[in-house]
């Protein structure tokens, strides 16, 4: 999984850093699995592995008209980014290990029938949230992506 | 079996990577890439908080639920602009957007 995402950001091509990206989220979802969690698990692979990965693909596709010359893939701070995010690396790891969990340990798998429940009682009001706030998304995005000058296309 | 720190160490490599592809790469689509990477790292650290308490509570796999939507959102929206841009720019290069510098 961190080979797979290690790839992602430093392939040169979009499209291999793409398909590294699908295979660090398919990891992922291993993981939570083996967090015991399997409906996050599903989760993660319907919408990161079927939905966002193939939106990611479609976007490139779309926009790379086939150069056959890539351009240099950093830029010219990368050794600026490379100290920014060891830094964090240090400091979350630091507080990871630092701190006392108290033992914590493992609870139970994780059950669909409990969660479903949990959302529709508990959390129903961020669950309605979260349907606007996807349907304000469908909207804008095609608002956004639509092809403008529609009379200009027709003359 | 792996322990807590375990989890939360991949979940902080994970999130410095999303964190050193988004301030390096210079393709806007990658940069998008790299803040569901990010948003991927922080969910596995809240599954794996989830799975470690006592208890039982729910709390943190509903939220990853929720980050995950939100993710999801974020990314057809951030698409759409990126998509937007290079249409009118012609490239996806974050470079070539100085308009405003000039």
């Amino acid at each position: 999984m961190v080979g797979g995402g290690l790839a992602v950001v430093t392939l040169r091509n979009v499209i291999h850093s793409a398909v590294a990206m699908m295979v660090c989220f398919g990891s992922l979802a291993g993981m939570y699995a083996l967090l015991g969690a399997p409906i996050i698990a599903a989760a993660q692979v319907l919408i990161y592995l079927g939905a966002i990965s193939v939106l990611i693909l479609f976007a490139i596709m779309l926009t790379q008209a086939g150069d056959a010359s890539l351009p240099a893939p950093f830029h010219r701070q990368v050794w600026l980014a490379v100290v920014a995010a060891v830094a964090v690396f240090g400091l979350i790891v630091w507080g990871a290990v630092q701190t006392d969990w108290h033992g914590a340990t493992r609870a139970t798998v994780l059950g669909l029938t409990a969660i479903a429940q949990a959302i529709f009682t508990t959390y129903a009001l961020p669950f309605e949230v979260l349907a606007f706030l996807l349907l304000a998304a469908i909207i804008g995005s095609i608002f956004l992506a639509r092809r403008p000058e529609e009379d200009e296309r027709a003359s | 079996m792996p322990s807590l720190s375990a989890y939360l160490v991949v979940s902080a490599l994970l999130f410095s990577l999303g964190a050193f592809g988004f301030l390096a790469r210079r393709n806007a689509i990658l940069m998008l890439i790299s803040i569901e990477l990010m948003l991927n790292a922080v969910n596995l650290s809240l599954v794996a908080f989830n799975a470690y308490q006592p208890g039982g509570s729910l709390n943190g796999a509903v939220f990853a639920l929720m980050v995950m939507a939100v993710a999801a959102a974020e990314a057809t929206v951030g698409l759409a602009l990126v998509i937007a841009i290079i249409r009118t720019r012609q490239t996806p290069e974050v470079d070539e957007y100085s308009d405003l510098k000039e």
